[in-house]
């Protein structure tokens, strides 16, 4: 059954969208409109997303570069990122998104905290700068010995026609490692969306598979993928696949190595964790190598549950069922005595929230298992199967900047196909089992809602405005234009430099770290003590 | 160890092409934060929405306030066709919607690299009715292969005042303050020292209340600071013009005097004790008044606490990162109070820096390294500190990198500071600013002294 979220406290839907649109020329309010809808969690209506934001408008979103550098390769530790183009694109994605990494022992190799770049210069943009660029990958290579080397294109390099593929081909050549480049600069796409399919289709291309010397042999093997490692999440979830006895072979991309990706190939099973920034690979290696992959969330304590119940009913093994059973009641007893805590401080109170291509949708199971609830919700940089479920991707309408983005043509491998783990998907799936699966965001939510993809400065703070939210969840750029209206703001890029918070002590620590927002002194405090008392009328007498 | 890859100087790569861990950012980010400093006024990125969303981000971690900016949204058609159509729609929309008195558009390595030309395209707004009665526009080009975050800054100070400033017949009794790029608290003290001189003045940019104000509960997309247009008009009239930092400031002041025949003094950002003298004398000798008792007590007062506490600066090396107008007369200051600055870099390109480097340091410490421009990185700075160690580290947040893995004090100082406050709400200019700056290099090296000294060693008196 699903409620219907009628507030008397809440403004109606329509009436609040008109009244937000106003401000907007005409142009403006018309597609606006389109991406800006109530939600029906049955009838789901259409949503406009992943279209070009209007010139002018403050939006939150960030560029192909940042989506494919920052996002897909940036947490891999092993390999050098080198950042073709002006200074800028490198220094602002320096560490910043908290993407924890743990190198096994001190002697092994590490390049996160290092940014890299050809610093180019006016003469690079008159002359080219693939000379330059070929002289930094040299310098690096004889600096580090890495074990490969990546190419991050910026907004210049494609428009003076450096080739930054060719490049890399001739300096593989010559030092005999890895070296792959990627045509991500800035304008490629609408959002950081396009970066992750670029980055997808490089890693896929160019890694993917690469080592064939070295074999696996362990039992129960496993890709997670769309899991980047931010506050330490990957390591919280890398411990509970030990428990059960799975091997986690690669991270797509949190807290791994360039170095396992190249046998990556060789599990049974790829589980997706942020659907929109890495369903590219998955899809692929399916097609490629015959390996299935579902869609899970360890983004609040049932949603952990149960994927990892689906994750042990794959496995079909009797002992790791077993295991999974313990572990999950093992740690929702010690969930059960915080939200028993939590809960009653922070039930029914409102959440807004607009952030990435997965995580508006997952921080939801948090808020609804303590008791909150989300009036408005939606993506920066999803697509229409992120909002409406993956049903609709065969009606989402190809337009220009998504033709730019190469689909890769992927061939079944004759060799490494493998046919048992398909057969085994097909029985599977006779038990209702489901693969390939991502209902999206708004079955889950709340008839009436809001669901707005891309939102806008002006949007948002007349929603705090007209809606008077008591938590508001986005990014940096948001943080302290919400705050100063007195809303706390928990950004879920960042996490406030928190977390972890996923699975079942991630979200002990979500439910902790609400009710401290939500709770803390300070928002009572605002208003100095003479704002409430009558202005006093007089002058200083001396006598 | 953070950084386990980095080697000593004598085992390291010459290296011409690659940057490591750079010491310096671009050109648009510093277009951006000169432009918060104008009162009513909305920064543009005109370029790819990465820029504006990455150049946002890092002012607000460094501020923790909210940074507002548009952009152009750059897409592969308007890359290849031009970005006059994106810039048209993004002017009508930006004062339709967020309605600021002014738009400063900025340019980036896009538009720059396809030529687009910002003050026509602004012009064509202006014809085509897009800019309302009242309003205006201002451009500076700002391509980020080009200069770096500090050049950014200076040409943004530039426009503004070749936009707004001119000349009428009547003089004013009145000084103009154009600021290197220092923090809004610094630009407050800046005010601060002005008055106790009682000298008048229009101060530009003037970051100060608006990237760090105060929580009311209501938010203001335009806060009540920056510079006036009515002060940046009276500009062309005034007696002088002092720039502090000539990297940031010396092309307005030189804009200035070519167009409203203002003549103009550079010095120094007024960081340390003689940096900070050089400008009191400046200003008391530009509107010809007296320095006054309260200024010369203040002196007073800095040159009495160093006194008091030489012995813990004498000799101590020190590493020092970030930009050349204000690390310069930090790196003096450094030296009168009895250290050793040994390695020194600024990505900043200019052949001042190394000239004013040699200047300062031939004599005092001529072991010294240092070096500005391309690969004047803090890898570099690492690879000295690791050949010849120091006692301190001071520059922006990402020294603490260096500092964890070499056990080393660390005193953040420069941008981007996005790990601690401070800096938004007490200046290091000034007597008393840089009271501030030598409190903080006390508490590093004496927290450092208590937390790592034999315990027989361990002083209860300091």
């Amino acid at each position: 059954m699903t409620k219907n979220l009628k507030n008397k406290n809440l403004p109606d839907p329509i009436a609040m969208r008109e009244e937000i649109m106003k401000k907007y020329p005409r142009k403006v309010a018309k597609k606006r409109t389109s991406a800006f809808v109530v939600n029906d969690p049955v009838e789901i209506p259409e949503v406009q997303a992943n279209v070009r934001t209007i010139p002018g408008i403050i939006t939150q979103r960030g560029c192909t570069y940042a989506g494919c550098k920052g996002v897909v390769l940036g947490p891999t530790r092993d390999v050098v990122n080198i950042v073709h183009g002006p200074i800028g694109c490198s220094f602002y994605a320096w560490l910043t998104r908290r993407n924890q990494t743990a190198p096994p022992t001190e002697n092994d190799v590490n390049y996160i905290p290092y940014a890299f770049s050809t610093d180019m210069q006016d003469e690079n943009i008159v002359f080219g700068g693939e000379k330059k660029l070929k002289e930094a990958i040299r310098e690096a290579y004889n600096e580090f010995k890495p074990h490969s080397i990546a190419i991050f294109s910026t907004c210049p390099v494609g428009l003076i026609g450096d080739d930054v593929h060719s490049v890399a081909r001739d300096m593989k050549a010559e030092l005999g490692i890895n070296i792959f480049g990627f045509s991500c600069e800035g304008y490629r796409g609408v959002s950081q969306s396009a970066g992750h399919h670029i980055a997808n289709n490089g890693v896929f291309k160019h890694v993917v598979g690469i080592n064939q010397e070295k074999k696996l042999t362990t039992k129960f093997r496993m890709n997670m993928m769309g899991e980047y490692n931010i506050g330490g999440d990957a390591f919280v979830l890398e411990e509970y696949f030990e428990e059960m006895g799975i091997d986690l072979v690669a991270s797509f991309s949190g807290n791994s190595t360039i170095e396992s990706y190249e046998y990556s190939d060789q599990v049974d099973l790829n589980i997706v964790m942020c659907h929109r920034s890495i369903n590219y690979i998955a899809e692929m290696m399916e097609k490629k190598y015959g390996i299935p992959w579902f869609k899970v969330n360890f983004i609040g304590a049932d949603a952990t549950a149960k994927s990892l119940r689906k994750m042990a009913q794959f496995y079909g093994d009797a002992g790791m069922i077993k295991a999974t059973e313990a572990l999950i009641e093992r740690e929702m007893a010690k969930v059960k005595a915080v939200i028993d805590e939590v809960k009653p401080k922070v039930e029914g109170k409102t959440v807004m929230m607009f952030v990435g291509g997965s995580r508006a949708h997952h921080y939801q199971e948090l808020f609804k298992e303590m008791g909150m609830k989300v009036v408005a919700a939606g993506y920066e940089f999803a697509h229409r199967d992120d909002y409406e479920g993956r049903r609709v991707i065969p009606n989402i309408k190809i337009d220009a900047d998504t033709r730019n983005i190469e689909d890769l043509v992927v061939d079944k491998d004759e060799k490494l196909y493998r046919p048992d783990l398909q057969e085994k998907k097909a029985a599977l799936e006779k038990q209702n089992f489901e693969f390939e699966d991502y209902v999206g965001m708004m079955p889950d939510m709340d008839k009436n809602t809001l669901v707005i993809d891309d939102i806008s400065h002006h949007e948002s703070e007349k929603l705090i405005e007209l809606y008077k939210p008591d938590l508001f969840c986005a990014g940096i750029k948001e943080k302290y234009v919400v705050q100063k209206s007195g809303i706390p703001l928990k950004q879920l890029h960042s996490y406030d430099y928190g977390g972890p918070y996923a699975g079942f002590e991630g979200a002990i620590n979500f439910y902790k770290e609400i009710d401290r927002m939500i709770n803390a002194s300070v928002w009572k405090l605002i208003d100095a003590p003479w704002k409430l008392e009558p202005e006093i009328v007089g002058s200083v007498v001396t006598d | 160890m953070l950084l386990r890859h980095t080697k000593k100087a004598s085992e390291a790569v010459d290296r011409k092409a690659l940057t490591i861990n750079p010491a310096k950012t671009c050109q648009p980010v510093g277009a951006m934060y000169a432009a918060l400093g104008v009162h009513g006024c909305l920064p543009h990125s005109h370029g790819s929405q990465g820029c504006c969303s990455y150049h946002r981000s890092v002012l607000t971690r460094h501020y923790k306030d909210p940074i507002m900016a548009s952009t152009s949204s750059f897409t592969e058609g308007s890359s290849v066709f031009g970005g006059q159509a994106n810039l048209l729609t993004s002017l009508s929309n930006i004062f339709s919607i967020y309605e600021p008195d002014i738009v400063a558009i900025h340019s980036t390595c896009l538009s720059e690299t396809i030529g687009d030309d910002l003050k026509q395209i602004s012009e064509k707004a202006l014809a085509d009715g897009k800019i309302p009665e009242g309003k205006f526009v201002v451009q500076a080009a700002t391509p980020s292969y080009v200069g770096s975050h500090v050049t950014g800054y200076a040409n943004m100070v530039t426009a503004f005042v070749d936009k707004f400033a001119f000349k009428t017949d009547e003089k004013r009794r009145q000084v103009n303050l154009i600021s290197g790029w220092v923090e809004p608290s610094d630009m407050t003290e800046l005010k601060r020292i002005m008055k106790v001189m009682k000298v008048p003045y229009v101060l530009l940019p003037d970051t100060s209340d608006v990237v760090n104000t105060p929580l009311t509960g209501k938010f203001k997309m335009y806060p009540t600071g920056g510079t006036t247009i009515a002060q940046m008009a009276s500009m062309g009239d005034s007696i002088g013009t002092i720039g502090t930092g000539a990297f940031c400031t010396k092309d307005a002041a030189i804009a200035l005097e070519n167009k409203c025949k203002v003549p103009f003094k550079i010095t120094d950002v007024p960081v340390g004790l003689r940096a900070t003298d050089r400008f009191i004398q400046a200003v008391a000798k530009m509107a010809k008044v007296s320095v006054p008792d309260e200024i010369t007590k203040e002196r007073g007062v800095l040159v009495d606490a160093i006194a008091d506490m030489q012995q813990y600066f004498h000799n101590k090396k020190v590493a020092v990162y970030g930009d050349p107008d204000t690390i310069t007369p930090l790196v003096e200051f450094l030296l009168d109070l009895g250290m050793k600055p040994t390695a020194i870099v600024s990505g900043t390109p200019g052949k001042a820096f190394m000239k004013n480097m040699e200047t300062i340091l031939s004599e005092k410490c001529p072991e010294a390294k240092y070096l500005n421009g391309p690969t004047a990185d803090m890898y570099r700075m690492h690879t000295w500190i690791k050949e010849n160690p120091v006692d301190l580290i001071i520059g922006n947040t990402y020294g603490k990198y260096i500092a964890r893995d070499e056990n080393i004090p660390f005193v953040r100082f420069g941008f981007p500071i996005i790990d601690r406050i401070g800096h938004s709400y007490f200046p290091t200019v000034g007597y008393m600013g840089t009271l501030r700056l030598v409190e903080k290099i006390l508490n590093a090296l004496m927290d450092y002294q208590d937390a790592n000294c034999p315990e027989e060693k361990f002083e209860l008196v300091m």
